[in-house]
């Protein structure tokens, strides 16, 4: 009997350390100083916070379809349930107004609100941790000049158990570790600055990442990973048989960062969202910047290994039907041999994210067709139309399996099941 | 023919074709405004179309200036349409502008209504209510119902009523009751729609898809600038430049 309490208690004892241990670790702060207030941000502080802000796409989760900028209210659907982004104008009671600069650091730098609570990581602070002070404080000072909003957002819808906020104590303690971008010295100073930005403000690891079930970036470093709540897939980064840039030169890049059109291969769906509000912004010195990283971290290895098809009559009958409704639906644009028409229509023979393992990028990009984002670099682009209207399931996936093996492409076929999978957002 | 020979024939076959696809390829893509809205004309064709469970209504020469409220309404989320709302998701106003201005240039194909009515108008469409505060549907839309095409800031984009389907004009009334279209405020056409009854909108709707068109009917290039009713949409549209010359019917 003493014995079974003893256990009991050592049992209790140890829940409790490892209880506390998560809230220290998850409450755990470096020793980043606090810094006096702007009193009077100056134009030329204002300006670069509003540059910054576009790099950090704050834009982008912080406004509804046609709704007033940086005012919020936008869902932001997660396996976890839905989040709803916070107004992040100047307003004292729904934005905010009333913050301090050395809030919105807590907030960047250490995912706590003002009040102290902490924040769920939908608010990329695992990366948004990584920005300087003084561009914390720049950002800072540009949203201060935001009109203000008063538009308060409706609460997350959060399934339990992720409802209880205080676990997020625990998510903290296991992945969440604050501090600045620390250059490597052995690089270029430009190779740090596209880190700085890749790694840091623009929070491409939030997307570019497998994510694991509790939603913390898993796996390699901008490895690619499924959107989360999206029917897209986010390639790698890394990995030249995805969107690695081993094989592009940095202008190559550049284009593609800046106006989502590559010479194989074009931006679709959330990308375009990003580049649309955020990267066709930056200036070329950073898009350079980012460029140069980007290729630095390139492999040709496969990030996730694509399956040929085994040519069966089945398997072939499909291609085959496939061919017939490229021949009328898709020929037109694409050409006879798949490479496309450069700046318009993009290839489809080579393009890597047509032969990614996961199909989803290339079924949605049938299904809803859509024009590459409107940039300064190219204000009147062209586009592609939909096909949920007039295609089948049956013959997208058809077409979608021709593609994915034509003019020498390798990938799996895709059902109709696939499809359907595919149609939300 | 030997089979030396028809090999020969065949390796020039292939030369060829491999030469003029890559020539093929090799040519940029037309720098049109035909180009461009490719992506439109899968479904909007020029007399409009009837779909698996859609309507998808004709482009060509309705107001540019309507044409362009449409297409921010779906981007910005005014009006509700998945396939459209994703397609205009990415495009600036200017681009959008110019979209507008494009299609309002083409020339417009009526269809002939499929039962023609002989009936007078519905007195809600010459005359409205005014207890009811519904001014008449001639007084904006015209005495022909073919609207007006935008032409400057005092001459208001409003669209034409006549060779659209029944179940279109009432979805988009219903919409406007219910408010899943809105058009920017003052919504004058959301208080309209939200005074009529069920009933009449079936009435108008009915009467209107049944009026044929007469020949090269064009939208008035003006019309009466004192409008009963304030219109967020009519206000709000800026100038839009002069599509290219419509061909003539």
């Amino acid at each position: 009997m003493k014995r079974l309490l003893t256990i009991v208690l050592t049992v209790l004892v140890l829940i409790a350390c490892a209880l506390a241990l998560a809230i220290l670790m998850g409450e755990r702060e470096d020793d980043s100083p606090a810094v006096a207030a702007i009193e009077k941000p100056s134009p030329e502080l204002i300006a670069r916070g509003a540059y910054l802000a576009q790099a950090g796409n704050c834009l982008g989760c912080h406004t509804t379809r046609g709704g007033q900028p940086y005012a919020g209210g936008r869902e932001l659907p997660t396996p976890f349930g839905t989040f709803v982004t916070p107004n992040i104008t100047s307003d004292k009671e729904s934005g905010i107004g009333s913050w301090t600069s050395q809030d919105f650091w807590r907030a960047l730098h250490y995912g706590k609100s003002r009040d102290g609570r902490v924040l769920y990581p939908a608010f990329p602070y695992t990366e948004y941790t990584r920005i300087k002070r003084e561009d914390a404080d720049a950002m800072f000072a540009f949203l201060q000049t935001i009109a203000p909003a008063t538009q308060k957002s409706a609460a997350d819808r959060l399934d339990f158990p992720y409802s209880v906020r205080p676990l997020l104590y625990v998510w903290r303690a296991l992945y969440f570790k604050p501090g600045i971008y620390a250059p490597i010295p052995a690089q270029s100073e430009e190779w740090n600055r596209g880190a700085y930005l890749v790694q840091g403000l623009g929070h491409c690891n939030a997307c570019h990442s497998t994510r694991n079930a509790l939603g913390a970036a898993g796996g390699a470093a901008l490895g690619g990973g499924q959107v989360a709540g999206r029917s897209w897939y986010a390639p790698s980064l890394t990995s030249d048989s995805e969107a690695g840039s081993g094989a592009r030169t940095n202008e190559e890049t550049m284009r593609l960062l800046s106006t989502g059109l590559a010479d194989k291969g074009a931006a679709a769906g959330p990308m375009s969202e990003v580049i649309s509000q955020s990267l066709q912004h930056l200036n070329p010195a950073d898009l350079r910047a980012m460029a140069v990283y980007l290729k630095s971290l390139s492999s040709p290895s496969p990030a996730k290994t694509t399956t040929a098809p085994t040519f069966t009559a089945e398997v072939q009958a499909r291609i085959d039907k496939g061919a017939r409704i490229y021949e009328k639906e898709c020929k037109d644009c694409h050409g006879g041999s798949g490479k496309g028409n450069a700046g318009a229509y993009p290839a489809l023979a080579g393009n890597p994210g047509v032969t990614l393992a996961s199909p989803v990028n290339t079924i949605r990009s049938v299904l809803d067709g859509g024009f590459v984002p409107v940039t300064k670099a190219n204000p009147r682009p062209y586009g592609m139309p939909p096909f949920a209207q007039s295609l089948s399931n049956e013959e997208i996936a058809q077409v979608v399996s021709f593609i994915r093996n034509a003019w020498g492409n390798q990938a799996s076929v895709v059902s109709a099941v696939q499809v359907d999978k595919s149609g939300s957002d | 023919m030997t089979v030396m020979n028809s090999l020969k024939l065949l390796a020039l076959f292939v030369a060829l074709t491999v030469s003029l696809s890559a020539r093929a390829a090799a040519t940029p893509a037309p720098d049109t405004m035909s180009e461009r809205a490719k992506p439109c004309l899968a479904c909007h064709a020029s007399e409009g179309r009837k779909a698996r469970d859609e309507y998808y209504p004709r482009l060509a020469g309705k107001p540019a200036g309507y044409l362009f409220n449409q297409m921010t309404h779906f981007r910005d989320g005014r009006r509700q349409h998945r396939a459209m709302s994703l397609l205009m998701e990415k495009l600036s106003d200017d681009y959008l502008r110019q979209l507008a201005g494009y299609f309002s240039g083409l020339p417009a194909h009526y269809v002939a209504p499929q039962a023609q009515g002989t009936m007078a108008p519905p007195p809600l469409l010459t005359q409205g209510d005014t207890a009811r505060k519904i001014p008449a549907c001639i007084a904006c839309h015209g005495k022909e119902f073919l609207g007006s095409a935008f032409t400057g800031p005092d001459k208001p984009a409003i669209p034409g009523l006549l060779g659209l389907p029944a179940d279109y004009i009432s979805a988009q009334l219903g919409a406007w009751k219910v408010g899943t279209r809105l058009a920017a405020a003052p919504d004058c056409m959301a208080d309209i729609a939200k005074a009529l009854s069920a009933a009449e909108v079936s009435t108008i709707a009915t009467w209107l898809a049944s009026q044929p068109l007469p020949a090269g009917s064009h939208p008035a290039s003006s019309i009466a600038t004192d409008l009963p009713v304030r219109c967020g949409s009519v206000d709000s549209v800026q100038e839009i430049p002069a599509p290219a010359p419509a061909a003539k019917p």
